[in-house]
């Protein structure tokens, strides 16, 4: 028996257009989480269907595509994504964060600066920056629409009084254009002012909760936080240990199970690149 | 017309001989082998070992055949027969870090002793529906096998950034000699947990990702493999090895926000299960750490953490049997509601 015959990008034109529609409101209105019929697709839904779904929906043939996971090209849902719109749309991918004209990525915003030609498709498994204050999705939706995000704040002020500090250091709350409190997806907090007035489209995909959002180029993304308290970023007591950047997100290696670590950067390219410089 | 309500036995042989010949589907098609099922449907064959509480394949696969490959009446058969078999003891306690892993993933950390393995999995697969090409013995990949990897929970743990697993203070308890009763120790709801069903119970661990009890959780360490079990016979005061077999073990790592005695540290969720039933060890270690809530000092108001709710509607041999029994005669009570509704009617429209 064979298998069916699949249009460029998987989705076919009718479900490419719905989404299409989705992306374009949620650009109209930054920040605002546009419901959308998500589809099922050949890969299970938290792992990145809401990003795939994007981005095949924004895909032409000319496109260069770069995908990454935790910040690197060679993670494995990376390659397996990278793989299946080789397979589907026989379109060009790359490493290189600036020959990339769409960027998908799961959990980081790439070091390098993005440009006005580029779009980064986020996989967001929670779109609701509010789900875990409230569960139910008739209350959020009514939250969002009245502007009340009082409880977003009392729950950081809470932090701070327990902790001394905001204790979130992922899928760190932010206000688009003054109006919507979004959730970036869990990226590191570090990443959050890569957000705000970025010359990159920034599209955000979440397949199984069926929402997509977005944030336009050169649009204010504040992260949440106090006069008194005002945002921060975590910093490492080394440099990346093989290309010695000191500006870039770095993951834990473990060495060996006498306590021994390395810390190197999560931005693959980034470290080639710096490696290259040196 | 009278409808004939005796002669139920013949209605019963009757329609068992139906069932045989559903079962055998068209006897043109050549009839499946127990060993095919074993070696062809193996995750079938884990799911009921599982939820049948009892490691054995042949009977799994046996049951799964006779069940037309309805899974949890296969279950119901295991369990049946596990029931029937004697019990000369209880095992040793496994040592999962002795695992012969052919599996181990860790998300918590890129790279680590070990690394990361994948062994077999349908994990990055393109879900595209396509024939299964026939593989050539040539073909075989070669099979990564790792013994005592470091269990990447205990590389926090020296650190102190994870509450200590220790073990049981008291004689671990056995659901299946003393009926549950509540609040049930740890031990105890894992157990229950192992042999609960699996669509249930991911139900439950989705649920708490979604916010309806929050558990924060990173798959710290999920590995498959093999690791031999030992028994100590009474009479020999000494332990030796009566089998293998192959197990699923997922160890979660929790967010905990510390306490007035504790500071803040990483939690654990647990789950085992027989065969490689990976979706199921990480329901049971999500659904685990919820039911800790409690004990953590947490906020308890989602289904997930309530005890009570959880347990006694984990296991899908119940739950079948109770849902199932409405197609029993249920005549007489039928009629006596049937009076009563006549009567009221009958008081009413007197009115």
């Amino acid at each position: 028996m064979s298998g069916p015959v699949y249009n460029f990008a998987y989705l076919n034109e009718q479900t490419k257009r719905m989404i299409r529609r989705a992306i374009l409101k949620a650009v109209a209105i930054p920040g605002y989480q546009v419901p959308f019929a998500a589809r099922e697709m050949p890969m299970p839904l938290g792992w990145g269907t809401g990003g795939v779904q994007v981005t095949a929906a924004c895909l032409t043939q000319d496109d260069i595509l770069k995908v990454i996971d935790q910040g690197a090209d060679d993670t494995t849902n990376a390659v397996s994504i990278r793989k299946f719109f080789v397979k589907t749309a026989g379109i060009a991918t790359t490493d290189v964060t600036d020959d990339a004209t769409i960027i998908q990525t799961r959990h980081r915003i790439p070091e390098t600066p993005l440009n006005e030609n580029q779009i980064l498709v986020y996989q967001v498994p929670i779109p609701e920056p509010l789900r875990f204050l409230e569960p139910r999705e008739t209350e959020t939706r009514k939250m969002h629409a009245l502007e009340e995000y009082g409880v977003m704040h009392v729950k950081l002020y809470e932090d701070i009084a327990r902790f001394g500090e905001i204790a979130t250091a992922y899928d760190y709350p932010a206000l688009v254009n003054d109006r919507y409190v979004f959730d970036p997806s869990p990226i590191p907090k570090f990443d959050n002012p890569k957000l705000n007035n970025s010359a990159a489209l920034q599209l955000f995909g979440a397949g199984r909760e069926k929402r997509i959002y977005a944030i336009p180029p050169h649009t204010k993304v504040k992260s949440l936080d106090f006069e008194d308290f005002p945002f921060s970023l975590p910093k490492w007591d080394k440099p990346c240990a093989i290309c010695g950047s000191q500006t870039s997100y770095l993951d834990e290696i473990v060495m060996d199970d006498q306590g021994g670590r390395m810390f190197v950067c999560s931005d693959t390219d980034h470290c080639r690149k710096t490696q290259a410089l040196k | 017309m009278y409808v004939a309500v005796k002669g139920g036995e013949k209605a019963i042989d009757a329609a068992h001989q139906l069932l045989a010949e559903a079962r055998r589907g068209d006897v043109s098609v050549p009839e499946i082998s127990i060993r095919q099922i074993e070696e062809q449907l193996s995750l079938a064959v884990d799911r009921v070992m599982n939820e049948g509480s009892l490691y054995d394949r042949g009977f799994a696969s046996l049951a799964i055949k006779q069940s037309r490959g309805d899974l949890i009446e296969a279950i119901f058969l295991v369990r049946a027969a596990r029931t029937t078999l004697a019990r000369f003891g209880y095992a040793e306690p496994l040592d999962t870090a002795k695992m012969q892993t052919r599996r181990r993933i860790s998300a918590a950390f890129k790279d680590l002793p070990g690394g990361q393995i994948l062994g077999p999995t349908f994990d990055y697969t393109h879900r595209l529906l396509e024939e299964v090409m026939p593989l050539e013995a040539a073909q075989l990949a070669d099979q990564l096998v790792v013994e005592n990897m470091p269990k990447v929970l205990g590389l926090l743990g020296d650190e102190g950034l994870i509450e200590p697993a220790l073990p049981s203070a008291t004689t671990v308890g056995d659901i299946t000699q003393d009926p549950p009763s509540f609040p049930m120790p740890r031990d105890e709801r894992l157990q229950s947990l192992a042999r609960g069903d699996e669509g249930f119970l991911l139900s439950l661990a989705y649920s708490s990702q979604r916010g309806f009890g929050r558990t924060h959780p990173f798959a710290g360490e999920i590995r498959l493999g093999e690791i031999e079990v030992s028994f100590v016979p009474e009479e020999l005061g000494f332990e030796i090895v009566i089998g293998e077999i192959t197990v699923t073990e997922c160890e979660m790592i929790n967010q905990f926000k510390g306490s007035a005695d504790v500071p803040p540290q990483f939690t654990r969720g647990y789950g085992l299960t027989f065969g490689h039933c990976e979706r199921k060890a990480m329901s049971v270690a999500l659904v685990d750490r919820a039911l800790r809530s409690a004990e953590l000092g947490e906020e308890v108001g989602s289904p997930v953490q309530d005890e009570e709710f959880v347990i006694s509607h984990s296991d899908n041999v119940q739950a079948t049997g109770f849902v199932e029994h409405l197609k029993l005669p249920h005549y007489v009570d039928f009629q006596s509601e049937l009076i009563l509704l006549r009567n009221l009617r009958k008081e009413k429209a007197a009115e």
